[in-house]
């Protein structure tokens, strides 16, 4: 077994942005200013007090920080082990996504940035950012596949309260990764006074490093909490669900280097690996790149990108972040693929057994706690990124 | 990194001003259109051709370019069939064989997936001389895939923009041979209309830097008069979704290309 130190480095982002083989900065010259600007300054605008202190204050005033680490007693007894909900659905707007524009938007003031360009799949992210640049007083575009303004009227709605400018994305499948495309298109057409936020841990480097750290704030917590609550620092397993990988790497990030820490992800099989119609990414794709880094994603065998398939809009792309291509390719984390029928039952149950509705996305990983043959003497953090109020019309189908 | 025997560098050596490179994506409108295309093209006199090897995310380009990428994964184009449509065109018996110089552009997936020394061995076997590929960067290609396209003698054409700093064009002028790609402005491609004073301040910076390497502005170039321009500050210019629009609505017989052909040079 590696000792913590070499597994620390062994997850750390390299300089020029890799995880093992995977990550990097694949863009065309159109955007490397902008990305190298950003690469350039990020480490040390976060690192400075006067950030720390504005971001801290905002994340305790305005996000909700800390939010909760729940020991949900019924579903323990369920499952048969001890399981803790790390409460992201606490947070304002309903999910993790905050954590990240939150901190992205003090970085782009810092850089001197008027607008902000956002890609959104099911929403939340775009909610996300579109609440923060009101905060601010900033310019918000954000860039949302027209199948998925269909399907998420709700948030659209809300993005455009907020004051943000909700453009549908008609291009290619008209879902997340085409809006991403979107973005990205509308970040070289602005090249000097935007600011592109991105929601997950994707994108070119230092995008997956930038919004780990970010979301890190979720283990970081986790850590000090669970000592309080039990006199150790680190459960057995962690568990999270994986699209882009945003709460997983937060929820992972201070336990990358604990050996004795499975880390669990739950990506979405939709109706099933072999139906055509999934999105399990790990199970399903081969390394290559989309949006700017290398990683595992889901492609034709001629390397077009294949459209991925969820119930649940957040875990609709077709790829992942690096660093968990990274986590997957060494065996550092168990990967889960969980159905469309699994993630509803356990959204159902954790409903009744708890009292807490989960975003369909976060159901998944509850489901993956069905999987993992746990014992009575494990401690399980499950990280509950969202609630499921924008699920509840695809809930409603099946009550 | 020089390279001895290249239709691309043959031709600048011959020729230095008002190059024309017209962009065309393989495989549109129709599947077999790849090679008549070609074909057109040099019959109508350009200097070089470059074919888009399309792809599902094409980041890079705008609206027409997308489209037509689009169009050509529908009727069912991959590098595997452009490298056989293009196999014979360079010693075809039963036409001119084809002895314009050839760039393939296109983004870096599907070239991974077809395996970066394979997709070089076919590009010297067809008689493809260059390639771009916008999403992968200088540096990138210095540390992992220089040797390979060097070996087969394949030209790696780099980019520069408005925002790239003098520092990084001096770099990318050491690494690079060919020619320059500039693009015009900061901007996907099929976006820009006409030339702005901002625009021709870009193209004298770059003209005053005196480069090692030949430059051909593309992105914006749509006319006669933005050929024109380009010209007079570069070695030529490089048409894409303006020819795009044209096959669409003008068709792809000869005449048509020549035509279009014709009112860019006038």
């Amino acid at each position: 077994m590696q000792t913590t130190l070499e597994l620390q480095a062994s997850f750390e982002v390299s300089n020029k942005g890799f995880y093992g083989h995977f990550g990097g900065a694949f863009i065309p010259e159109m955007l490397y200013p902008n990305v190298e600007e950003l690469r350039q300054n990020y480490l040390q605008i976060i690192a400075d007090p006067t950030f720390q202190a504005e971001l801290w204050q905002l994340l305790e005033d305005y996000v909700g920080r800390p939010t909760p680490l729940f020991l949900a007693k019924r579903l323990s007894a369920h499952i048969g082990a001890t399981i803790y909900l790390k409460r992201e659905d606490l947070c304002h707007t309903g999910a993790h996504k905050i954590n990240n524009t939150i901190g992205q938007i003090l970085i782009a003031q810092r850089l001197g940035k008027q607008r902000i360009v956002a890609e959104t799949g099911a929403g939340q992210h775009g909610v996300a950012t579109a609440t923060v640049c009101a905060l601010m007083g900033l310019e918000c575009i954000v860039y949302m596949g027209s199948i998925d303004m269909e399907r998420q009227q709700p948030n659209v709605d809300r993005m455009r309260m907020l004051g943000a400018t909700v453009i549908p994305a008609t291009s290619g499948s008209q879902t997340l990764k085409d809006a991403t495309n979107e973005a990205m298109r509308h970040w070289i057409n602005n090249p000097v006074d935007t600011h592109y936020i991105i929601g997950s841990v994707v994108g070119p480097h230092p995008y997956p490093d930038m919004v780990a750290r970010f979301q890190s704030v979720i283990s970081e917590e986790v850590k000090k909490q669970l000592f309080t609550k039990t006199g150790r620092e680190n459960p057995d397993y962690v568990v999270a669900c994986v699209g882009g990988g945003s709460n997983a790497a937060g929820a992972f990030y201070h336990y990358l280097h604990e050996p004795s820490v499975r880390l669990v992800a739950a990506e979405a099989a939709g109706q099933g690996l072999t139906s055509g119609h999934s999105a399990a990414t790990t199970a399903l794709g081969k390394p290559g790149v989309l949006h700017g880094s290398r990683t595992i994603l889901m492609q034709t065998e001629d390397g077009q990108v294949t459209e991925p398939y969820s119930i649940s809009a957040g875990l609709d792309y077709p790829g992942i972040g690096p660093l968990h291509a990274h986590l997957f390719e060494s065996g550092r984390g168990d990967f889960y693929a969980i159905t469309d029928d699994e993630a509803l039952q356990a959204g159902f149950q954790l409903s009744k057994l708890e009292g807490i509705i989960p975003a369909l996305e976060t159901a998944h990983a509850l489901a993956a706690l069905e999987k993992m043959n746990l014992n009575p003497d494990d401690v399980v953090v499950v990280c509950l990124s969202g609630r499921g109020d924008k699920d509840l019309s695809t809930y409603s189908k099946f009550l | 990194m020089t390279l001895t025997q290249n239709r691309i560098t043959d031709l600048f050596s011959q020729k230095n001003k008002r190059l024309l490179n017209v962009y065309f994506t393989a495989g549109f409108p129709n599947l077999d259109d790849t090679t008549s295309i070609l074909r057109g093209l040099q019959a109508a006199g350009v200097d070089l051709v470059e074919i888009g090897m399309p792809y599902s995310d094409p980041v890079a380009d705008g609206e027409t370019i997308q489209l037509s990428n689009g169009q050509a994964l529908a009727n069912g184009m991959s590098l595997k069939t452009l490298f056989s449509q293009l196999a014979d065109c360079r010693k075809d018996a039963t036409g001119e064989p084809v002895t314009v110089p050839i760039l393939l552009m296109g983004y870096i997936n599907p070239v991974l997936q077809f395996g970066v020394e394979n997709f070089c061995q076919k590009c010297q076997e067809v008689g493809v001389d260059g390639v771009i590929l916008p999403d992968l960067p200088l540096d990138l290609f210095l540390d992992e895939y220089a040797p390979i396209f060097r070996e087969y003698g394949i030209l790696n054409v780099n980019l520069i923009t408005p925002q790239t700093t003098e520092d990084r064009i001096r770099h990318i002028d050491r690494e690079s041979d060919g020619f320059i790609y500039m693009v015009s402005s900061s901007s996907i491609t099929g976006s820009v209309k006409g030339v702005s004073d901002s625009m021709m301040a870009y193209f004298e910076r770059i003209q005053a830097m005196n480069l090692r390497n030949p430059r051909l502005i593309g992105f914006g170039i749509n006319n006669h008069e933005t050929f024109d321009t380009a010209s007079q500050y570069a070695n030529g210019a490089i048409v894409g979704s303006a020819f795009i629009r044209h096959l669409s609505e003008k068709g792809t017989s000869p005449e048509s290309i020549r035509a279009f052909v014709e009112t860019i040079r006038a």
